[in-house]
């Protein structure tokens, strides 16, 4: 607990730090409480008029529907930080088990795994997605296996590359000839000095399957009407943009503003624990 | 006498702290050196000795800048030229001879390319001289066939070829002086021998001044006639080859020279109490650098900081010279005899052959046999004895020693420990108890320890793993063990980070023996420790071996220290044993050639024994 | 060397192979069969029948894989269901248009984040390298279809400059094509440059603190030469690799950009063969994206073997 608070502090430390950690902090907690929030319900039309710019009403405006913006935006990245946080999870947990030991082990078994990612990479994973999604349709527990799954592919290989750097230090070499078991080893030899690692790029990764979970509900994809989202609200909106600029903006500056501060909390991260050297690379 | 090529003056090298305190890494450093004058730098890792010498080619590395004094080359300050007479002056005026010559060589370059690139910048001739050039400058370094050396890349060198390319390309502007940061170091002695050989020539046919910068006194003093030793970022002493070596003065000088392992001279090295301060823990702290090891600090040496004197034809800088010179601080002590050895063998090796290829069914289908690092290797190790295994880099004496710890699969041969346990299968086929008996220490120190984990965690494991014992009882073990290897009880709760290196090697050698070994594996453990440091490490393993009668395997590319610590020596060379037997005998009289030629290439640290020089006293 | 090239061609198609295979069965796994997706789930009777007969569907599984992989490898991409046209006149020009967005975008892109990336390794924690390092996170961070439309709001709508959205025939001629992809290009532009530009960055900045590259001044090498000659080639070397990889996976970009800005391509083919549910349409772009992506990999592979002379010469041994 207290590494943590060391860590938390590190990232404090720097001004571009502070403003990550504040605004995925308020977009967590928004995301939270907002059900309690909001003015008004998110698929209430207003009967009067549609297209509205802010008033003392409605802050944000109306959508094309006459719906609040507002409401809508507030609510609009709640399915997606559940499916993001839980699909990052995953990935993480299966990609660096598999890096891990193929980086621990070596020879045939890191052959295997790596040549299976090898070629888990050349699978267009966005039409791959889209499929999996149409036909089993966008239920959370769907996208965040199917999320979890290709966001892992990237981990292996990254968790990988980490262990292989810790693996010829003497101390891995010392636990083996001591007679330690390869979990053992896994976890209290390696895990502890790929952690660092491991964690600026989970970060990392959870700003890129944001990205692609927006990129779904803009095609369409994400959730289905009239659940509010930001892709969706964008996707359905931006067409009006020189009309009505409120619909495709609020949505705009909310997930821009979530995915840029969860990259400039693992930017501080990444240098307060002195792992900045990390590629930080996409796969 | 003429104008000195080089002058420096009250410099002092470092950067400014949290509170804007100036923290020193070189402080306060006077010389000078006339044309065609040899000087040798010689401290300990973290002395400031390398950014001393980079800053007289007015280089100094990122964060760090020069803080004070003044510097002169040609009369001129590096500092202040501007950056087109800088560009002139390095490589051209003076060259530098880096320390890893093979980290030094762009790899994506060709070495012509390389090589033109020096010509080009520094010497007047014209395009189609460069060729010639090149290949007059290797010949005279001593590179084979330096037409085919030309064209290839620096990785295809080997690590003697690649440090001559260096000095080749450090001569081919012509400089005045060389500079050079430790040139031989992680060079097999043998070919170290061969290297400096050539700088010597080179010094005496070019008339060249150099600065040779060392951790080791004994190379220095085969190559310069000046010494300088430094200490905490100042020259504490600076002589004239012979009269500093023949009586040091300083205390940290003769403490230096007293912990030095020497061949053929049956005295154990002394060590020096505690180790250097880093830069950032020396703060500005004004007193003598020196004085938390120094075994005649007084009140003032803490105090203040020492003014130079000139004693004995050199220039020391220790409040206590009096004391220094009149005290009688090098006494050697008697080497510690091995205990009455048992005729029972506790580790018996035989035929054992190695080899790092994979196996594989295509080669064996083929009929190809493996290509072996290790043939037919046969010793044995009685209990309580030391073994030392010497060779060059390849020679596989790591590889044995792998094995021996199951880390390295045998392509045949037996091990057996006791008489009983098979030790020639690999860790997984070992029975637990069998393992306990075998504890492996390693050369780095900062490597063996897992760095997030603390002292108390890391000792814990083995007793975790080997004994059941009852926390309280565990506890104490713990403190049991820091006290073995004299740490005080109050670094369990460290992480490794936060120790020194020869700590860390005695929280390594701790972890050995909390499983109650019968034979503990040493793979260079002192090599990446400075010498006053090893001289303790080598100490505790006596006394260790002394208290519990534990066996030890001593892997080392150093004899000096094998023939030091060991009772016996087995001498590797390609896999293969050269020759074996008791330390007393075979460093007396060494049968095999490759022993001799090894014995020879050790150069000795004692100015009785080369009279050959008109050393100059010099002093400023 | 030889042998090296030999194994990852060999490589290559395996994987290919392997890919063909894993796209089949996972078509196959879905429920229902393509007829019945395509038609519906209430779709019944003779017209499911036909249907079925016309794409074999009655056969087993291993036999229309042989089918399909067959026709594969002599260049016959198989039947759409939606469509009467061969599938092969369906993807060639949208394919060729995806190929010409993304060679366009890494033309422009990869060289501009070369300089960036060793620019901001250059000025490393200065004013110049902060700039580009924020910029950067904006670029990488915030999603294509953002950019796209608040490109096109800017140049097209605001200025009027450019046309927002592509409106042409998916086999315009090439020169038509180009004239119209200035804001698509930007916006992949734009990602790609900043993830590129991070890692050249990285690569940088390690090599610049080597020996070599301290050795070059202290030979009184030029600032520029050292940059130049000694450390940007050995800074690039270990990232063409990765950038292929990059590329290939913010490919999956290309899908979003293309139908922000209506552009024929096989991405936006891809997003409208799922939503008809035109299973061997989506097949058949699958394994031709997967081509793409072991053909930039292959390329990369062969170019890090011809650039370093550490491989090529463990290559001869």
């Amino acid at each position: 607990m207290g590494a943590m608070v060391d860590i938390l502090k590190g990232v404090m430390a720097t001004r571009s730090g502070k403003i990550g950690v504040v605004l995925v902090t308020f977009h967590l907690v928004l995301a939270l409480v907002a059900p309690w929030l909001v003015p008004f319900d998110f698929d209430a039309q207003s009967a009067v008029i549609d297209h509205a710019g802010p008033s003392l009403a409605h802050w944000a405006g109306l959508d094309i529907l006459g719906r609040d913006v507002l409401t809508r935006t507030m609510l609009g990245g709640r399915e997606a930080l559940l499916v993001t946080l839980f699909g990052t999870g995953l990935a993480v947990i299966w990609g660096s088990f598999f890096g891990v030991l193929a980086g621990y082990l070596g020879g045939r078994v890191d052959d295997l795994i790596m040549r299976s990612v090898d070629i888990f990479l050349a699978i267009p994973w966005m039409i791959f997605l889209l499929l999996v999604i149409a036909s089993f349709g966008n239920a959370p527990m769907v996208m965040i296996l199917t999320l979890g799954f290709f966001y892992g592919i990237g981990v292996v290989r990254m968790a990988r590359a980490a262990t292989l750097e810790v693996v010829v230090k003497d101390y891995v070499l010392a636990a083996k000839a001591r007679g330690e078991s390869t979990l053992s080893i896994m976890a209290n030899e390696i895990l502890p000095n790929v952690r660092d690692v491991l964690m600026v790029e989970s970060a990392m990764r959870w700003s890129w399957m944001l990205l692609a979970f927006s990129a779904l509900s803009f095609l369409g994809f994400g959730v289905t009407p009239p659940t509010p989202d930001w892709g969706l609200m964008i996707a359905n909106s931006r067409i009006y943009l020189a009309l009505a600029p409120w619909p495709v903006l609020m949505p705009m500056i909310a997930l821009s503003s979530l995915i840029i501060g969860i990259n400039l909390t693992a930017d501080a991260l990444a240098k307060s624990l002195g792992v900045d050297k990390t590629t930080r690379a996409l796969v | 006498m003429t104008a000195p090529l080089l002058t420096i003056e009250n410099l002092s090298i470092g950067f400014r702290g949290p509170d804007d305190q100036p923290v020193f890494i070189v402080r306060e450093v006077n010389m000078s050196l006339a044309a065609g004058e040899t000087l040798g730098l010689v401290g300990e890792s973290g002395c400031g000795k390398s950014s001393l010498l980079l800053a007289m080619m007015g280089y100094y590395k990122p964060g760090l800048g020069r803080l004070s004094g003044s510097l002169s080359y040609d009369g001129e300050d590096p500092g202040l030229i501007s950056s087109h007479q800088l560009q002139a002056l390095r490589g051209g005026g003076m060259a530098l001879i880096p320390q890893n010559a093979g980290q030094a060589l762009t790899p994506t370059l060709r070495i012509k390319a390389q090589m033109i690139e020096v010509l080009r910048l520094h010497s007047d001739l014209a395009p189609s001289a460069w060729h010639p050039r090149c290949i007059e400058l290797f010949e005279r370094v001593k590179l084979p066939a330096p037409e085919q050396m030309l064209k290839r890349y620096p990785h295809e060198l080997s690590g003697g070829q690649q440090q001559r390319v260096a000095i080749a390309m450090a001569l081919a502007g012509e400089p005045n002086l060389l500079l050079l940061d430790e040139p031989t170091t992680g060079l097999d002695v043998t070919t170290q021998v061969e290297v400096l050989a050539l700088l010597q020539e080179i010094c005496r046919d070019l008339g060249t001044a150099m600065v040779y910068v060392s951790h080791d006194i004994q190379v220095i003093q085969k190559v310069c006639n000046q010494i300088a030793i430094m200490y905490a970022g100042e020259i504490v002493e600076m002589g004239s080859r012979a009269t500093l070596l023949a009586a040091p003065v300083h205390p940290y000088t003769q403490g230096l020279l007293a912990s030095i392992p020497r061949l053929h001279q049956q005295t154990l090295p002394r060590p020096i109490a505690g180790e250097m301060l880093q830069p950032v823990h020396r703060g500005s702290s004004v007193g003598c650098g020196y004085a938390n090891r120094c075994l005649l600090a007084t009140d003032q040496c803490q105090a203040t900081s020492p003014a130079p004197r000139v004693v004995m034809d050199r220039w020391v800088k220790c409040h206590e010279v009096e004391a220094a010179v009149a005290g009688e601080l090098i006494r050697p002590a008697q080497k510690l005899l091995a205990p009455a050895l048992g005729e029972n063998l506790l580790l018996a090796v035989e035929d054992l052959s190695v080899s790092y290829q994979r196996p594989s069914l295509v080669r064996a289908l083929l009929g190809h046999k493996p290509l072996a690092t290790v043939q037919g290797v046969t010793f044995g190790i009685r209990q309580g004895e030391i073994l030392g295994l010497v060779g060059e880099s390849g020679s596989g004496k790591s590889t044995i020693l792998k094995t021996i710890a199951g880390l390295q699969r045998s392509l045949s041969g037996r091990i057996t420990l006791s008489g009983t346990d098979d030790l020639a299968g690999p860790v997984e086929s070992r029975a637990r108890g069998c393992l306990r008996k075998v504890q492996l220490v390693f050369q780095n120190p900062d490597a063996s320890l897992n760095p997030r984990k603390t002292i108390g965690e890391i000792l814990r494991r083995p007793l975790e793993l080997y004994f059941e014992l009852a926390p309280t009882v565990m506890n104490d073990e713990v403190d049991a063990l820091l006290h073995r290897v004299n740490l005080p009880e109050s670094y369990k709760g460290r992480f490794p980070g936060q120790l020194s290196g020869g700590e860390k090697q005695r929280v390594a050698i701790a972890r050995a023996l909390a499983a109650k070994p019968e034979l503990i594996l040493c793979d260079e453990i002192t090599s990446a420790l400075d010498v006053s440091v090893q001289a303790a490490i080598l100490k505790l393993l006596l006394d260790l071996r002394a208290d519990s009668g534990v066996s030890l395997l001593f892997v080392s590319h150093d004899l000096a220290v094998v023939e030091t610590l060991c009772d016996s020596v087995l001498v590797l060379e390609g896999g293969e044993v050269r020759e074996a037997g008791l330390c007393a005998e075979v460093f007396k009289n060494p049968q095999h050639a490759y022993t001799q030629a090894l014995m020879k290439a050790v150069p000795i640290a004692d100015p009785r024994k080369r009279k050959d020089e008109n050393d100059v006293v010099h002093i400023t | 060397m030889l042998r090296l090239i030999a194994r990852r061609l060999i490589f290559a198609v395996v994987t290919l192979w392997v890919v063909s295979m894993v796209v089949f069965s996972a078509i196959e796994l879905l429920p229902g069969d393509a007829c019945q997706a395509f038609l519906g789930q209430m779709a019944q009777g003779k017209r499911l029948e036909n249907c079925r007969t016309e794409h074999n569907l009655n056969a087993p599984a291993y036999v229309r894989y042989a089918d399909w992989a067959l026709g594969l490898s002599a260049g016959d991409l198989g039947k759409s269901i939606k469509r009467s046209k061969p599938l092969e006149d369906i993807i060639g020009p949208r394919f060729r248009n995806t190929v010409i967005l993304g060679m366009t975008a890494a033309l422009v892109g990869i060289p501009l984040a070369i300089l960036l990336g060793a620019l901001a390794a250059l000025y490393r924690d200065r004013r110049p390298d902060l700039w580009i390092s924020f910029i950067a996170i904006f670029c990488m961070t915030v999603p294509e279809f953002i950019t796209g439309t608040l490109l096109i709001s800017f140049f097209s709508v605001w200025l009027g400059w450019l046309p927002g959205i592509v409106i042409m025939r998916a086999d315009a001629p090439l020169l038509d094509v180009l004239s119209k992809i200035v804001l698509p290009v930007m916006t992949l532009t734009l990602v790609m440059v900043a993830h590129i530009m991070r890692m050249v960055r990285t690569s940088m900045i390690d090599v610049l603190a080597s020996d070599f590259v301290m050795m070059s001044q202290l030979k009184g090498v030029s600032r520029l030469r050292q940059v130049l000659m000694h450390a940007l080639p050995n800074a690039l070397l270990p990232t063409i690799n990765l950038i292929a990889l990059n590329i290939a996976w913010l490919m999956g970009g290309v899908l979003v950009v293309e139908v922000v800005f209506n552009y024929p391509g096989i991405g936006r083919l891809s997003v409208n063969a799922i939503s008809d549910r035109d299973f061997p349409l989506v097949q058949a772009i699958a394994l031709l994206m997967a081509s793409l992506y072991v053909g930039l990999n292959l390329i990369a592979d062969l170019l890090a073997l011809l650039l370093n002379p550490k491989l090529r010469s463990r290559g001869v041994g």
